[in-house]
């Protein structure tokens, strides 16, 4: 996908004045958070879940190589075939390999973050295959030609009216003067053009939620089930995925499946879960004759030992986002890429680069709140900041910045000069504020006080007033 | 309790009254008080921005400022938390520089906490007729786990009533060089936050951070409203009648 991160303000703007998107954010803003406070006061050992969740991750990671190997040989030893792809284009070239190998036509697709990621229906456009979106969300913003704006809500950014009337000019067959109003009339047409898709699609693609190593399998979880008629329905499925997602045994898939729910949707657990283990078994009633497991990596083993290794923790739950006042602000396409909020400000540049994605790190207040949230519990402020020290040492920020802040630093270290300026400044901004108490604008303020009054200094420093009053 | 009271220079050159009100709330509560005059600034801004290098050179002043006493307190979260949490972190790799950071890591405090937590303070004396909201400054709540604490000391001011905030812990935009690095989406954030206060209809807003305050009193200010914005410590020290509210005229 085509990064425009290095435009964020630009973006941000434009979804700040975006009256339909502000409606939909609203709305996100306060359901999402409170859904996962009740699911959390419903555990009570939600919070030793997080410590677990993080342990296996860390385990993983630690020992990742020996867990990949793992799983390649299982998933082999069930029938499935792995295919290593280092990077995006080796991703889709793989699939599309796949997919005229069989000489397929159309494929159907589930959410897959990992397939937005590398850019798949492009790719398989252009080679003249179709990909059909059945995830409610993504069929809606694939009909709208949309990038998603949230990882597990990828249409999060509009509102029923607007799906109405994508549904409507693309739907053209259906009777023009049909009621669509309630958001189920629109879940029921969305169905009901996509039953014939999924029992015609040559190959269906999923994602992977985890990858178990002692057993080979791929997990899935939706609340859909579109995730199940995509993969079991075609002669072949394809799980596009990332390294990042084995766990060691299925007990650690289901201590972190504990998690994810409740974190992304405040659910107890999703409505379909799905193990796949290989192709289609003698004695099994459906499932496909090939599964392929296309396991992408695109920078991700170079965090390893970096400090952005504990990103890798990461589950997708969308946590973050759905607590992160900047998110809430600006919505997702501003992050310009595919992964936006807190973990798209960490994640984002270290898959294409600080040079594009400056930004993204950058436009956080440090609140914490998504460090608060994280099931796995992943120091995402303390990451943004890693960034700003790289693009600081680069010299990537603002040269007036840098030479601003020099200054400033070469002060704080000298007290008696710092504390003169202090006094100063404070008398000076004192007295000119003293009749209205603050000011609507103020030379080289003009980032404050465009939006907001600067209050006016009480007109000494407290260290001058101190030291006299200590004589 | 031979205390050193870290003003924070935002206190130091907008709002003096706040550290006067920290130095009678902290006497009341028995400390002896000192103020060392070789603190400036924490350095978070250094931090934030990515400037290791000059956010090291402060600490280390603020490290060297406060040998000897038994605790250091800040009337602000933020500030705080930059000396318990982010000093360690910043000297993880020099174990000289570490242990030292450690070592002010454990005597730091937030005010509010500090007067609850380590001196059992439970009531104060002040009197004040309001109906008041509390925002929860960020870096002390999530930082520092700074929350009943300054509930709890409100709670015995007399004539107080205190309203809580929906949203209270959200952050209300400051961020520090955010709000002038990306002033859209931090007046977004400071609208939806003055559009909660003022649905509390409460008379006054509370935090215990200047640098919120700050950006609260702005907005309202821009927005018309008249709502009087000030530090806790100022109203739990009972000063609050000494000084106008933030922003307002003298």
């Amino acid at each position: 996908m085509l990064a425009t991160s290095r435009n964020f303000k630009a973006n941000a703007r434009a979804g700040l004045a975006d009256d339909n998107l502000q409606k939909a954010l609203a709305l996100a803003r306060t359901g999402f958070p409170l859904r996962r406070s009740l699911a959390v006061e419903r555990l009570p050992e939600f919070e030793a879940l997080r410590e677990s969740g993080r342990s296996i991750k860390d385990h993983v990671l630690a020992h990742l190589d020996f867990y990949l190997e793992l799983y390649e040989s299982r998933a082999v030893a069930a029938g499935g075939k792995v295919h290593w792809a280092s990077t995006a284009q080796e991703a889709c070239a793989a699939v599309l390999q796949i997919c005229r190998s069989v000489g397929a036509r159309t494929v159907t697709k589930g959410k897959s973050m990992v397939a937005e990621e590398v850019g798949l229906n492009d790719f398989l456009e252009a080679n003249g295959i179709t990909p059909v979106e059945t995830d409610l969300g993504e069929y809606i913003i694939q009909l709208r030609e949309e990038p998603p704006s949230h990882i597990i809500a990828p249409a999060i950014h509009l509102i029923k009216e607007q799906v109405a009337e994508t549904f409507r000019a693309e739907h053209s067959a259906l009777d023009p003067a049909r009621p669509l109003v309630e958001p189920r009339q629109m879940c029921e047409e969305a169905r009901a053009m996509l039953r014939p898709r999924f029992l015609a699609a040559d190959v269906g693609i999923t994602g992977a939620n985890f990858l178990v190593a002692e057993t080979g399998s791929s997990i899935i979880v939706t609340n859909e089930g579109n995730g199940d008629l995509t993969q079991t329905l075609p002669r072949v499925h394809i799980v596009m995925t990332s390294i990042e997602k084995v766990v060691p045994t299925l007990e650690d898939a289901v201590t972190l499946m504990r998690l994810l729910a409740r974190s992304a949707t405040g659910q107890e657990f999703s409505s379909y879960t799905t193990v796949s283990t290989g192709p289609r078994q003698p004695g099994d009633l459906d499932g496909p004759e090939q599964y392929h497991v296309v396991l992408l990596d695109n920078g991700r083993s170079a965090l390893l030992g970096t400090d952005f290794q504990d990103m890798l923790r990461c589950i997708r739950c969308a946590a973050c986002l759905n607590h992160c006042p900047v998110y809430a602000a600006v919505g997702g396409h501003a992050y310009g890429w595919v992964y936006p909020g807190p973990m798209g400000a960490v994640l984002t540049p270290s898959l294409i680069g600080i040079e594009e994605a400056g930004h993204l790190p950058n436009a956080s207040t440090f609140c914490g709140r998504c460090e608060s949230v994280c099931p796995v519990k992943i120091p995402l402020p303390k990451m943004m900041r890693h960034w700003r020290e790289r693009e600081y040492a680069q010299k990537l920020s603002p040269p007036v910045y840098r030479t601003g802040l020099s200054v400033w630093s070469w002060v704080a270290r000298r007290p008696a000069l710092y504390h003169a300026f202090a006094e100063l400044a404070s008398r000076v901004l004192g007295w000119a504020g003293r009749g209205r108490g603050r000011f609507r604008s103020l030379p080289l303020a003009n980032g404050w006080t465009t939006v907001r009054d600067m209050p006016a200094p009480e007109g000494r420093s407290f260290h001058s007033l101190w030291a006299e009053r200590q004589r | 309790m031979r205390v050193a009271l870290f003003v924070t220079c935002l206190v130091d050159l907008f709002r003096p009254t706040v550290g006067f009100a920290a130095v009678k709330l902290l006497r009341d509560a028995g400390c002896t008080v000192e103020v060392p005059r070789a603190q400036t600034c924490c350095g978070q801004p250094a931090y934030n921005s990515g400037d290791r290098a000059d956010a090291k050179a402060i600490a280390l002043r603020v490290i060297d400022a406060f040998v000897g006493y038994d605790y250091v307190v800040a009337p602000s979260g933020s500030c705080a938390g930059m000396l318990r949490v982010h000093y360690p972190e910043l000297f993880a790799d020099e174990p000289v520089h570490r242990e030292r950071a450690q070592e002010l890591a454990r005597r730091s405090w937030e005010l509010t906490s500090f007067l609850v937590d380590v001196c059992a303070m439970r009531t104060v004396t002040a009197r004040w007729s309001r109906e008041v909201t509390y925002h929860d400054a960020c870096s002390g709540l999530r930082e520092l786990g700074v929350r009943p604490q300054p509930r709890e000391l409100l709670r015995s001011v007399a004539g107080l009533r205190l309203k809580e905030l929906p949203g209270a812990e959200v952050c209300c935009g400051f961020g520090g060089t955010f709000c002038v690095k990306y002033p859209e989406i931090s007046d977004k954030m400071v609208t939806d936050k003055e559009a909660d206060i003022v649905a509390t209809g409460a008379d006054a807003v509370l935090a215990g951070d200047l640098g919120c305050l700050l950006n609260m009193a702005g907005k309202l200010h821009r927005q018309g409203r008249r709502i009087e914005v000030r530090h806790v410590a100022e109203v739990l020290a009972g000063m609050a009648q000494e000084v106008p509210p933030i922003g307002a005229p003298r």
